[in-house]
Formats: structure tokens, sequence, C-alpha cells
């Protein structure tokens, strides 16, 4: 059912219709609205979930963290400094094996402080084991929730799913809606192999694990992530087979006969689309390519798809202050190389604070891929847009 | 006609121009369009400038920037004249609908804007038909006669079904701001 929905009013209707056994749950801006709307589903009764209010981020997780370990169904949400506040217990879930799912809206971390987009809280979380899928709009948002439960549960990790702070998260929008039956017979009933509360099973959970086996454990827990990428693309056939919509590693945008391309994720790519149409209607062959899945890290797939360009540009919307480049950029570039391709690759920080990117800004990258392609020359490949000097 | 049309709105807090151009976008949304709604968000208070936003099109929007260069111009408030540069990115062949009691001539000659101007006193039709100066639902009948993208009836309908669940409680609001709507679409003035 096609209805107008806020990326935020989107994730919280994929809540309600997945229906978890508990969500707890600290507000921060631009996530509070998803759980204040689901405490609202609560209230109302039009959802079984026990809603546990929480003092802090850090509680909010670990309380998801108890209850996904005695059985539960588990999500919450958050955003930039709550993310930040968790990070201690994101290792945790993920390392004990625990299928939470995190509505996550990216919003940059102070200092300074500041309440809008970007893809900082998100990347800091990078290498903690978790899932991490990102969403265009808030249609992706949605399907990517309920993609998210049952990737998690087959995988057992965690994942987050992202959408862009008060650009997706505030915007309203239109998108398609799966019945309240079919999400629930697409999520399915949760059966954990093991859980806490199986008192005729008792085991151990999260006991201290030294150098006699704690690295066999991390190692199973690299496995997990290995193999999830499989998991991520059947869930991704099984909903495209039930609901119509494709959603894969990444999506590709007239990138197949593209000699020039973006890189990009989250609500950019959908800017980038626009441009890549005016340019394509002008006879220039550009192209996108927009990751969805950020963790697994798909690197011989990204590799593959972007060989045959002639010149490429990977935008970030977080910077790493590693004085080299942004995450997405260092991951794709070190996915060519080791997949050996060669590739004139060109990173361009942008949209940090929520600052914005237009298609002019946009259009200039692809001029300068343009050159460069011409050139087969870069000068400067770290780049930033729309900051002032 | 573009692919899409932009709007930017003009409020103080409290005026409701957050909500007009989320009832706008819904009510473009019923009569099958494609849309976007969004509100700017800086610091808020009451009686502060804020802008909202709308993107309409027969086509599905990836379009995800800021509007800077908007094809119309809604002004809630006549005194933001003054404060707020309510013309900036609009070209010539753009519009502007402006709450006020003025004509459009001497609208156009205050904005100095070579453009089309539109008027209409939103305010007095909203004290008159639900009893509070809140120009957000009028203004949003002016919009739709102005834009002329949207079937007035079916905006009509689908605010009234918005509202009906807003205001359960209150009937009489509800009748009050279909009948502003209405009002306002019939006596916008101006070109």
């Amino acid at each position: 059912m096609k209805t107008a929905k806020t990326g935020n009013e989107a994730m919280a209707e994929a809540m309600r219709q997945i229906n978890p056994d508990v969500v707890a749950a600290y507000p921060i801006t631009p996530a509070t609205e998803i759980v204040m709307i689901f405490s609202q589903f609560v209230a109302d009764g039009l959802v079984d979930t026990e809603y546990i209010a929480v003092e802090s981020e850090h509680s909010a997780m670990s309380a998801c963290i108890g209850a996904s370990a005695a059985g539960g169904r588990v999500m919450t949400s958050t955003s930039s400094q709550g993310l930040a506040l968790m990070y201690e217990m994101l290792y945790i879930a993920a390392g004990l094996r625990l299928p939470i799912v995190v509505a996550e809206v990216n919003r940059a971390l102070s200092s300074p402080i500041n309440i809008h987009g970007d893809h900082s809280d998100t990347m800091g979380a990078r290498d903690s084991g978790w899932i991490q899928i990102f969403s265009e709009n808030s249609q992706e948002a949605y399907d990517n929730m309920i993609q998210a439960v049952r990737i998690a549960e087959i995988a057992k990790l965690p994942v987050m799913v992202t959408t862009d702070g008060f650009i997706i998260s505030h915007c309203l929008e239109v998108i398609d809606m799966i019945s309240d039956s079919d999400v629930k017979k697409f999520v399915g009933e949760y059966k954990p192999e093991r859980f806490l509360l199986d008192i005729k099973n008792p085991f151990t959970l999260g006991a201290i694990d030294l150098q006699d086996y704690y690295f066999e454990h991390k190692m199973q827990e690299a496995e997990a992530m290995k193999n999830s990428g499989k998991i991520i693309l059947d869930v991704a056939d099984d909903f495209k087979k039930n609901f119509g919509r494709e959603y894969g590693f990444y999506e590709k945008y007239k990138l197949v006969d593209a000699e020039i391309a973006i890189v990009c994720m989250g609500s950019t790519a959908g800017t980038t689309k626009v441009v890549v149409d005016e340019l394509r209607a002008k006879g220039v062959k550009a192209g996108l390519l927009k990751p969805r899945v950020f963790r697994p890290f798909p690197y011989k797939e990204i590799a593959e798809v972007l060989s045959h360009l002639k010149a490429v540009a990977v935008l970030d919307r977080s910077d790493t202050f590693s004085a080299y480049a942004g995450p997405v950029f260092t991951e794709i570039t070190s996915a060519l190389y080791t997949i050996n391709y060669e590739l004139l690759t060109m990173n361009y920080i942008y949209g940090l604070g929520g600052r914005d990117i237009n298609t002019e800004d946009i259009k200039k990258v692809f001029d300068e891929l343009t050159v460069i392609s011409k050139t087969k020359k870069i000068e400067n490949p770290i780049n930033y847009i729309g900051v002032r000097e | 006609m573009k692919d899409i049309i932009e709007i930017r709105w003009h409020g103080r807090g409290g005026q409701g121009a957050k909500t007009a151009a989320l009832l706008f976008a819904e009510a473009a949304l019923s009569t099958g369009k494609y849309v976007q709604g969004f509100p700017e968000y800086g610091p808020e208070r009451m009686g502060a400038p804020v802008q909202s936003f709308n993107r309409l099109s027969d086509k599905p929007i990836t379009l995800h920037c800021g509007i800077t260069n908007p094809d119309y111009v809604v002004v809630l408030d006549s005194t933001l004249i003054k404060t707020v540069n309510i013309t900036a990115g609009l070209t010539d062949a753009g519009a502007i609908i402006i709450n006020t009691e003025k004509s459009a001539a001497e609208i156009r000659k205050e904005l100095n804007f070579q453009g089309r101007v539109f008027v209409i006193n939103a305010s007095k039709i909203a004290k008159e038909c639900f009893g509070k100066a809140i120009p957000n639902t009028p203004m949003l009948g002016a919009l739709v006669r102005v834009t002329n993208f949207l079937e007035i009836d079916g905006v009509l309908e689908d605010t009234k079904k918005k509202l009906e669940k807003k205001f359960s409680h209150k009937p009489e609001i509800i009748e009050g701001n279909i009948k502003s709507i209405k009002t306002a679409y019939e006596e916008v003035q101006g070109g």
C-alpha cells in the first residue's frame, strides 16, 4: 500500500509489524521519533513488546543483550552520541552472537555539537562485529529493517540499519508498505538455537576466554561475518520473490556501460542518480555504485563491478582523521588492490554535520572524473566537497 | 513543465509551516503524485522564522538535497518580508504566494520581484472559518490553485481524513479548516 512516511515513521512501522519481544531504548535526536512512535504502539496495545525505558544508551544496549541472550527478539534505535555510548556493548552483542537489530539514524559526532546527518557514528562502529546496512530513502529503511531481522537471526549476528539523519529521518516520502500479515510471515517466529531461559538446557554465556580459546571464538565471529554475505543475498532474494523490490550488496545505477562512476552510500546516492541521468542525456557515460551492505564488506564483488571503469570517485560522509582518506575510500581502494585491479580512484569527503550536497557539487565530481579519465593523472586523491577553506 | 516542482514555505514557529508542507505532501500523494515534505531544522522557537519544503512529481523523486531554487514560495506571515530574503533563489519564472491584506501590486513593489505574485488574506479566512488566525490550511488552498498541479477535490477529501484523525474530539475544527482551504482556493488573487 502506498503511503507517505518519514524515515523515522517507516522504521517505527517496520518495528510494529515485526513485533519484537523486547525494545529497550533511550531517545536521541534525530532517532527520537522512532522509539516515541513505537512506545505509542506499545501503549496502544498494537504490539506485544515489553518496552524498557532505560537511563542511557549504554543501558539500552545492555538490556537488549540481556533480553536477546534470554531468547527474545530484540530491537532498539539510536543515533550519534547514543551509538557512541553503546560502543562497549556493541562488541559484546556481536561477540555473544546475539541477533539484535538497531535502527540507526546517522548523525554527526560531537564536538562541535551537531544534530545533523553524517556517517561518522556508524563508521565508528564499523569494526564492532555488527552487520551494517545503509538505506538511501524511507522505502529502503523500511525494507531493510524487515530483512535485518531474518539476516540477524540466521547469521547470529547483530544488524544495524541506517538512514541519514533529518535528510531521510524527517523527510516525508511515498513508500510502499507491506501488509502486517505478510511481514509477520516473512520474519517468521524467532526460534533461538539456545537461550538462557531454556532451563532444561542450561549453558554458560559470556565466560572468560583467555589465550586458550579467545582467538578461536573471534575466528568464528569473523567466519560468521563472512558467511553472512550469502544470508543477506538469500534474504534479499526471498524478499524480492515476496514483495518485488530488489536488494543485494549494492545497487548499480547505469554502471554496466559506464566509463566514470561515483560510489556513495545513503541519501546522496539518490541525488547522484539525478546527475547521472542529466549526464547520460548529454552523452557522458556516467554511473553510480551505491553500496548497501558495508559490513560484511563485499570486497570481491565491489572490485569486480568497478573494474571496467576508467575512473571512480568514492564519496565519504565521514572522515577518519587519519591524515589519509575516508573509510569507504580505503575499503574500496584496498579491495581493488587485493583483487589486482588498477583503477584511477579519487576520494571526496562531503556533507559532515549535515552540510548539503547538491547536484552541482556532484556534477563537479563527474567533471573531474572526465578529466582524469583522459589525462590518467591524479594530482590530489583526497578531496573535500562544499567546505570553506 | 519541469519534472519536479519545488516549493519553499516561510513561516514563524507555531504558524504551522511544517504541518502545511506535510499536509500538502500527503494530499498530493492521495491524488497519485510522488512527493517529499521536509522541514528545515535549526534552532526552533515560537515566532522565529522557519522554513519547510515540498517536492512534487509524476515520477518517483530520488533527489535528497536541499531546495535552493524553488518554483513557488509560500509566505505564511507577511512581516517576514522585512526580515527574511523570501525571494532567495526564486527566478522570474517562479511565483510567490503571500498571506497579506495588501494587493498583489503592492507586494510586488515591496519585494521588487518580477515573477508572479499572488495574495490571499489567509489569517482573516482562518479566523472566520475556524476562529484562529493560523494561516497554514487556507494557504494550502491558495497553493493548490496557483500550482494547478493537484485536483482541489482530492486535496479537500484527503485533508479532511487527516484532520479527522488528528481532531476527532473537535469536529468543528475540521469543517472550518476544510472551508478555509476552499475559500482561499477561490479567493486567491494575482498573477
